[in-house]
């Protein structure tokens, strides 16, 4: 954080800037001095920024013309898709953005996770990043309820039954979920409702994040502290704004890729027949984002085993910064931890595509075996790796990275871009 | 030693999953893929292939099968098939609406208008299953987004009806079709040679009415599909243009720093 006064040249904006500090902020924010080695990796906090603005504009347009009632959801959303000037397009932008604002979010974790940016002096700003990142999965699998499709009904009947998996209280709790006696007309205002609030606190959670972040400063891919400002950073406008862009340009032509020439592959066609609920699909799966964690659920023969282990594979990454016992936090400067990091990041694909397949056979015990992985990698080797690891020799700064360690850097930033 | 490893584990990773794909569709014959102008980023629906298939629609499909999100006035839109605005009154005019309370609170009939919604051949779902054995005529306005394969999985289904296998057991009312899952469908084989007489001198067979009619059911699925492809590609064009220019200004700034971009 940079500690120099700003003070407004014209007098106007000293009086303005003396009663409410915009400005000193605007200054901090153009000013922030951030290390000048980030690679794209490090591009995807701006993507993220994009994305949560793209779905709040289009979902609040959305808004105007849906209506959240069962009898006329489905047909509001055909009403959007064919009558609705540009409807199409703001639907598809918001249907895609969803996973779009996935896939960009799971490469800011895993970045952070190769990196080691949660550790200290960065617990707040992770653990505020998974509660974001909570908060985007129960948002995400709220609205695709809204269109009231097959897979919207079964998916929201199969996620409250969860609750009921709780000793004692959990079929009142499922009742008082729904509002009913089963997925019904008060589940999903109910729904709607949410879904339209949750945006909103992920905002005030994102400002936090980034006031978190302002506080330490960026990690960087070489993992050690930077004194700023320095010959090692760069104001952030417009050396990091510019290439933010540039990055989110990429990014956009994906999306757009997305909408418009393939906007449905994501998405599950059942979810355009009407929700029925005297008929259940042959196979309920939650969007493809969701996947890993309904392998896990469906790992466990016990729904009350299912659910605990389920919530603890989302709740264990909270504690993450106290299960690594490394002092190191780039991975470029950890052999043996870099090649558990790309296990787990194997596993969870491998997870996510089980859960998209029926729970049986040799799909289970994938399941099983990719479940009992993800725990170990965070009960186990996370913390022995940091005990027993011989890291190597860390450079003193930013500008001078060519000590005896150079050849390992270099090396692995080669692999990181193959894949 | 390291990259061996990784590349090691992924193919593990490929090869075992690649192994498994074949098991899941064991139980139904893969659609055929048919060559259709609307695919691709530039692809356009055929106009006189969404006319013909408007007019098998309306002939053969349309005495079970409802299209309840189309309305007369979309056969007169841009980007479907466009039938001229006197055609498209002649053809709201040939069906009969019911509208009312008039001033007396009595319903009355009248002819369709383009506003109208497609009239339903049934007034509800009951009503439909009881007139079909138990089966529901699914409406068709979304069936080409609503089922796996799409336009080649609706096509397939229109020309897979077969004779039965020697032993496979059908009740009554339940026909064999090729592509269907589980090889039963209780709709009986909907086109037969000749069963429409094609305004404009197209041979009516089997395969061609498929054709059609998937076509003119995917433009109802999507009435927007063209649209959006040409949207896209100036989104596309504009998006990378944009990206050029950004990167260029980019690769000037940081000229400034000793350091990668």
């Amino acid at each position: 954080m940079s500690d120099h006064e700003y003070t407004p040249k014209s007098k106007a904006g000293k009086w303005f800037n003396d009663r409410l500090p915009l400005l000193s902020l605007a200054s901090h924010l153009t000013d922030y001095p951030t290390p000048k080695n980030l690679n794209y990796w490090w591009t995807f906090g701006g993507i993220l920024t994009f994305c949560l603005l793209t779905q709040i504009i289009t979902g609040i347009v959305l808004a105007m013309h849906y209506v959240a009632h069962a009898d006329l959801a489905f047909s509001s959303v055909e009403h959007i898709m064919r009558d609705v000037n540009y409807g199409w397009l703001i639907r598809y932008v918001h249907s895609n953005g969803a996973s779009m604002f996935f896939l960009a979010v799971y490469i800011h974790i895993f970045r952070s996770l190769f990196y080691g940016s949660y550790k200290s002096p960065r617990e707040l700003i992770w653990i505020i990043g998974i509660l974001i990142y909570i908060l985007m999965m129960a948002a995400a699998f709220m609205g695709y309820v809204l269109p009231w499709g097959q897979m919207s009904f079964w998916g929201a009947t199969v996620i409250t039954n969860l609750f009921s998996a709780i000793p004692l209280v959990g079929e009142s709790i499922t009742t008082w979920l729904w509002g009913a006696y089963s997925v019904d007309n008060p589940t999903l205002n109910r729904f709607f409702s949410l879904h339209y609030l949750i945006p909103f606190l992920i905002v005030g959670l994102v400002v936090l994040h980034i006031w978190a972040l302002h506080i330490p400063g960026n990690n960087n891919p070489v993992g050690i502290d930077v004194r700023k400002p320095s010959k090692d950073t760069v104001p952030f406008h417009p050396y990091i704004t510019i290439k933010d862009t540039f990055a989110l340009l990429l990014f956009a032509i994906i999306f757009a890729g997305f909408v418009f020439f393939a906007p449905n592959v994501l998405g599950h066609s059942d979810n355009y027949i009407p929700a029925n609920p005297m008929v259940t699909p042959a196979h309920i799966v939650p969007e493809w984002y969701l996947l890993p964690f309904y392998a896990i659920l469906r790992s466990v023969p016990d729904k009350l085993g299912g659910v605990i282990l389920m919530f603890s594979a989302i709740f264990i990454l909270i504690i993450l910064p106290w299960l690594d016992t490394s002092k190191v936090r780039s991975s470029v400067f950890r052999p043996i931890y870099r090649q558990f990091f790309w296990i787990l990041v194997i596993d969870v694909l491998m997870l996510g595509y089980v859960g998209a397949m029926p729970a049986e056979g040799i799909y289970l015990i994938s399941a099983r075996v990719g479940t009992v992985y993800y725990f170990l990698h965070f009960l186990v080797v996370l913390p022995v790796v940091g005990y027993l690891e011989k890291t190597d020799p860390i450079p003193m700064s930013i500008s001078e990275p060519v000590i005896s360690g150079s050849a390992n850097l270099s090396m692995a930033k080669k692999d990181n871009e193959k894949i | 030693m390291k990259k061996f490893n990784l590349i090691k584990i992924f193919s593990i990773f490929i090869i075992f999953f690649l192994s498994t794909k074949p098991l899941l569709s064991a139980e139904s014959t893969d659609p055929i893929k048919v060559k259709w102008s609307f695919k691709g980023i530039t692809g356009k629906f055929e106009r006189d292939s969404l006319q013909r298939g408007f007019q098998v629609y309306k002939e053969v499909c349309s005495s079970c099968h409802s299209m309840q999100y189309l309305s007369y006035r979309n056969l007169g839109e841009q980007g479907g098939p466009e039938f001229t605005a006197e055609e498209v009154k002649a053809i709201a005019a040939s069906f009969e609406v019911e509208d009312g309370p008039d001033s007396q609170g009595e319903m009355f009939i009248r002819p369709g208008r383009p506003s109208d919604k497609f009239v339903s051949p049934y007034p509800n779902v009951n009503a439909s299953k009881a007139a079909n054995g138990g089966a529901y005529p699914p409406d068709m306005s979304l069936l080409v987004k609503a089922r796996p394969g799409g336009s080649n999985y609706i096509y397939s289904v229109l020309v897979g009806y077969e004779e039965k296998p020697e032993g496979f057991i059908l009740d009554d009312g339940v026909y064999y079709n090729k592509y269907m899952n589980g090889n039963k469908i209780k709709m009986s084989q909907p086109l037969s040679e000749g069963i429409v007489e094609y305004t404009d001198g197209t041979e009516a067979t089997v395969e061609q009415m498929a054709k059609d009619v998937t076509t003119f059911l995917t433009w109802a699925a999507e009435p927007e599909l063209e649209a959006r492809h040409k949207t896209g590609i100036k989104v596309l064009i504009y998006l990378i243009l944009l990206s050029i220019l950004v990167y260029l200004s980019m690769k000037k700034i940081w000229s400034r720093v000793d350091s990668e971009i």
